[in-house]
């Protein structure tokens, strides 16, 4: 890792992709910034408004702040319930994954298909799927006598989405755990099975220690992708019944192109960004630091 | 020796339960409208295929697809050429800057459809791209560029530098014989790449539909469309969404024995 020779030139290199991610990232970026910042008083009338969208924001007293509170507290709780289930989910069925043979390719196929899905194809999908009249999970459910309706019952939406989540994206977590217990060599199984260890022990000392760094990954990778949910939600919910399964996207996409208020929009995007901008920032050192122990 | 069958039927339980709603899907397709409300039938007692006869007969729906395929495949081509310079030199040298660039580039991998829709649309409305491929292609470069480093990046890393020096003394110049000799050393890893970009340029809708009205309105966005306009046509929405996983179901075959090893983005 030290003897990477310093060449200021590598940024020669890079210049095509910081032009590109210039355009795409930090124009609009900054164009929010300024919305934050202005009101407006009908098209391109601007005038400087200072910190106030942010203050009213971030305090909950005001209709605005609550509601972003609501919506925030809410996000938490569906990244937290999601990844709850697919981590240990994921782990277990890559467990499960053959290593080799012919059943290796087709179950990857299969495991992989519904992350290739259009977003919102997977949302009519389950639409339809929820449905008590000509979906079977809906029929399934109302049929053992489960009081289930996702466009009436908040739990039943809460559910469905959780298990949409399930459903869509447990199979990266078992690619990438399945990649990660590839890469742990024969030796340290057949010491194992010399030693006696039973499967848990296996598990506990040899599998889940060299999951590490993907696992990281993986909780990374959901934590920001179900933090971020906007498209299953918005097709199968609405983000109701009422605003119980109302995200921070949904909310956004609804102030800003709904009502047109695009000041608090913008401040709430802001802040959006700076939540997940600090989430990735302990997630980078973290992976940083074991990638370093790694190599010492 | 270790029992085999509780994981197999697991994983087994595991897979169908994962295709369920996809063969739900499929069975809808292919049953028309009166046969679905009449009552639910695990499968199609009278197939047909007429749905599918009328979005290929149906040149709103042709375009549609045309035009996902096309932005797709624009985005997928910058991205993975952009990044590949810029993965050597993040692999290979060290430079003024170059940790909080990996870790700014990172971030935008992160950057959540919801908050860049509205500047987007203004940006792209200002330069005249607005409902053209270009605006979705270039739209989904902000989290498919630093994808593309990422992976290629682990990729890089797995070529040894002694073939650099080696390239050198034997006279090669650079582009000569990073065009030549590097490239095809990892080929691989431009597949795996391509397919993830492939894969999230696909899937993303948001800033697809937010970017596009009328003329670079992607698929599924069509999907949409019409099924507030028909009513509820649950059969021409089934065939509808069994069409999109068609390309994904393509590509991911393709590229199954490095699946894996892409997932754990060439890194770990």
């Amino acid at each position: 890792m030290m003897d990477k020779p310093w060449n200021n030139k590598a940024w020669f290199f890079i210049l095509p992709v910081l032009v590109l991610v210039l355009f795409s990232s930090v124009l609009p970026v900054m164009t929010v910034v300024n919305y934050s910042l202005q009101d407006s008083m009908g098209v391109n009338n601007f005038f400087w408004n200072g910190d106030a969208w942010f203050r009213d924001l971030l305090d909950p007293g005001t209709e605005i702040g609550a509601r972003f509170a609501d919506a925030l507290l809410r996000t938490f709780a569906f990244s937290f319930a999601a990844l709850a289930v697919e981590i240990p989910l994921g782990i277990a069925i890559a467990l499960c994954l053959p290593r080799r043979g012919w059943a290796v390719g087709i179950s990857l196929v299969i495991t992989a298909l519904p992350m290739l899905i259009p977003w919102n194809v997977v949302g009519t999908m389950w639409q339809i799927f929820a449905r008590q009249d000509i979906g079977l999970f809906g029929a399934a459910l109302t049929g053992i006598g489960l009081p289930y309706n996702v466009t009436q019952d908040s739990v039943s939406a809460w559910v469905t989405i959780v298990v949409i989540d399930v459903w869509h994206w447990t199979p990266l977590v078992i690619l990438l755990s399945y990649a990660g217990l590839r890469a742990i060599p024969d030796a340290y199984y057949q010491a194992a099975r010399i030693d006696g260890a039973s499967r848990w022990a296996v598990f506990v000392n040899i599998e889940l220690p060299k999951l590490q760094k993907v696992l990281v990954i993986a909780v990374l990778l959901r934590f920001m992708q179900t933090f971020m949910i906007y498209t299953e939600p918005v097709v199968v919910t609405g983000g109701g019944p009422g605003s119980a399964t109302t995200f921070l996207s949904i909310d956004l996409v609804k102030i800003a192109i709904g009502q047109v208020d695009v000041g608090s929009a913008a401040a709430m995007s802001l802040v959006y960004y700076i939540i997940i901008l600090t989430a990735c920032w302990i997630f980078f050192t973290v992976m940083t630091q074991l990638e370093r122990r790694g190599d010492s | 020796m270790r029992s085999t069958i509780a994981p197999r039927i697991s994983l087994i339980i595991y897979l169908l339960a994962l295709m369920l709603p996809v063969y739900w899907l499929i069975n809808l397709s292919l049953r028309t409208n009166a046969d679905i409300m009449s009552g639910m039938a695990l499968w199609p007692h009278h197939p047909t295929l007429a749905k599918y006869r009328a979005i290929f007969a149906d040149p709103t729906w042709v375009h549609a697809f045309g035009v996902s395929l096309s932005y797709v495949a624009i985005n997928t081509v910058i991205s993975v050429s952009v990044a590949l310079p810029a993965a050597y030199a993040f692999n290979r040298y060290r430079f003024v800057g170059d940790k909080h660039l990996f870790f700014w580039l990172f971030t935008n991998l992160m950057a959540p459809s919801a908050v860049f829709a509205l500047p987007f649309f203004n940006l792209f409305y200002a330069v005249g791209l607005f409902d053209t491929v270009w605006a979705v292609a270039l739209a989904h470069c902000l989290f498919n560029v630093p994808l593309a480093v990422w992976i290629l990046e682990g990729f890089v890393g797995g070529v040894p530098r002694e073939i650099d020096e080696t390239a050198a003394i034997d006279g090669y110049s650079f582009p000569r014989f990073f065009l030549r000799l590097f490239l095809p050393l990892i080929a691989n890893g431009i597949g795996v790449t391509a397919f993830f970009c492939f894969m999230f340029s696909w899937v993303e809708q948001l800033l697809a539909t937010t970017l596009t009205s009328s003329n670079a309105l992607p698929f599924a966005a069509v999907m949409t469309r019409s099924y507030s306009a028909s009513g509820m046509d649950w059969s021409l929405l089934a065939a509808a969404g069994v069409l999109t996983m068609v390309p994904g179901a393509v590509v991911i075959w393709f590229v199954r024995n490095h699946i894996a090893k892409g997932f754990a983005l060439g890194r770990v």
